[in-house]
């Protein structure tokens, strides 16, 4: 298998962004209660990742290591992530008319995600090729969306079941979230990829 | 020196995106129309689909550009369309409001149930099971569906396990009628106020077995409406809103009350001294309640009165009256 595939594979399953590597978990738990809205939600995600590590790669290898700038990483990733999201929601309620009113809401919120800031990192830390962090970007991105509609049906199905009254809510859902996540525990070592 | 760098560096990264984003600002502007801002503002924002677009905006957008009524919106009503219609210049009439109503009165005491249901508790789990758990397969299931699904609040279950319609909330959307999966509920206009409480096509024993108020398809409702209003359709009557007067005729005269009275105190009639005992009200009055003889002045039996006011309306001389109707609001 390239290598390619590995990171993709590892970004998607193996190392889940939400459940192995508990990134994101805001909106895995604020907009896993429908279905629609968990998977207009993981399109922007997935959108709005992709876009944010290539900048965020040229950024850092060509302005901040030149100028030994490393430290300011954090402040300056988070300023183009939320640049980037408020550029995209022009360019697409311009260009793109249709996806702007699927993706609603969810465009600007992804400006406070943790997962789009800690792909952007990771990609650093990993030391990926452009070519390498798009394909990090959207395996991760895919693997959110993937665990965010998961979870959204079995969401929708505990709504319908008799919980204990003390487990109503986010605390039933916590337990589910950590059986879910148990059982992606099963995709370690797939391919040889280690956590 | 490395303070200084630090600034040109986070400086410079913040200003260049200001200035992409203001370039961009100007080349991706998209001109709304302040008309359609405008009509969204007044919309109620339930994106309730009534008025047959995907949500408010879609709807205001329709509007704006002249490509829809502007009267369609249910929830809003009348209000709403009156305000649209001055942003845009024009006089409009707000389509009839309607609220939503249960054709089924077949509480936990009236209708028994076949088998026991442990299930999820939603009426479409329920329904899956062979039509649901209640003897009656027409009735509606209790469990709620409804007030799930309700985007105004107005549906609740009440204690005897039905839901409860609150007819001052209820904007007659019709997402209710729709999610429903026996189709018990339906739109009736707002200024009727009697309707079928049941959704029964069967007939007789058949109903009598399953639901102490169920509708056993005679007729009788059908024989008495002064309007020729109701009308028998697969053992279920039909009331025609366009001819039905809410007399209250049929509610009173159906042996299984299966017909339900939204008035909650009717008003009663009184003759005055202007009445020549002509004798009309006698023939029209289906429940013996004015009595008198001809040629005197009549007398309105107060027990048998319901209020109907079919003496009301056939008196030559304008001698009765309608008095004591303080139920005739919600």
């Amino acid at each position: 298998m390239s290598d390619l595939g590995v990171i993709f594979i590892g970004a998607f399953l193996v190392n889940n962004i939400v459940l192995m590597r508990f990134l994101g978990l805001c909106p895995f738990f604020g907009v896993s209660t429908r279905f629609e809205s968990a998977l207009g939600m993981g399109m922007a995600v997935i959108f709005v990742m992709t876009m944010a590590s290539w900048i965020t790669w040229f950024l850092y290898h060509v302005i901040l290591l030149p100028m030994e700038l490393i430290f300011l990483r954090t402040a300056v990733f988070i300023l183009v992530i939320a640049s980037l999201v408020q550029l995209v929601e022009m360019f697409l309620k311009k260009s793109v008319p249709a996806l702007y009113s699927a993706l609603g809401i969810y465009l600007p919120l992804i400006t406070t995600n943790c997962a789009i800031l800690a792909v952007t990192f990771l990609n650093i830390d990993y030391e990926f090729s452009p070519l390498e962090a798009t394909t990090f970007a959207i395996g991760t991105g895919i693997g959110f969306t993937m665990v965010l509609l998961i979870f959204a049906s079995i969401r929708e199905r505990l709504d319908l079941y008799p919980i204990p009254r003390s487990l109503k809510g986010h605390a039933i859902a916590f337990i589910a979230a950590s059986l879910v996540s148990l059982a992606f525990l099963g995709f370690v070592g797939l391919f040889g990829i280690a956590l | 020196m490395i303070v200084i760098k630090a600034l040109i560096g986070l400086g410079g990264v913040g200003l260049i995106m200001g200035i992409i984003l203001a370039i961009a600002y100007q080349k991706f502007r998209v001109e709304v129309d302040p008309k359609e801002e405008k009509i969204r503002e007044i919309l109620p924002g339930a994106n309730c689909g009534a008025c047959g677009y995907v949500n408010c905006d879609t709807y205001a957008h329709a509007v704006a550009t002249g490509e829809a009524e502007p009267n369609l919106c249910i929830p809003g009503g009348s209000e709403v369309a009156a305000r649209i219609g001055e942003i845009l210049g024009v006089e409009l009439e707000a389509k009839e409001k309607m609220i939503s109503c249960l054709n089924c009165q077949g509480s936990i005491e009236v209708a028994p149930e076949r088998y026991d249901y442990h299930g999820p508790k939603d009426c479409r789990s329920s329904y899956i099971l062979l039509g649901g758990y209640k003897a009656c397969t027409y009735g509606c299931l209790r469990m709620g569906h409804c007030v799930e699904v309700c985007p105004f609040d107005a549906i609740e279950l009440g204690p005897e396990g039905l839901p409860v319609i609150d007819p001052k909330k209820c904007t007659g959307c019709g997402i209710c009628v729709e999610e429903c999966p026996k189709g018990v509920l339906s739109l009736v206009p707002y200024e009727q106020k009697v309707y079928i409480g049941c959704a029964s096509h069967d007939r007789g024993k058949k109903v009598k077995d399953v639901c102490k108020k169920g509708c056993i398809g005679c007729g009788i409702c059908a024989k008495v409406c002064p309007f020729d209003a109701i009308e028998l359709v697969d053992n279920l009557p039909v009331i025609d809103y366009k001819k039905c007067v809410s007399c209250g005729i049929c509610v009173h005269k159906c042996p299984t009350k299966a017909i339900v009275d939204r008035v909650k105190v009717r008003p009663y009639a009184i003759i005055s001294t202007k009445c020549d005992g002509c004798g009309e009200c006698v023939k029209v009055c289906q429940f013996k309640a004015i009595e008198g003889e001809e040629g005197k002045r009549h007398r309105v039996i107060r027990e048998n009165c319901i209020g109907c006011g079919m003496c009301f309306r056939v008196c030559p001389v304008g001698a009765i009256t309608m008095a004591g109707a303080l139920g005739y609001e919600d």
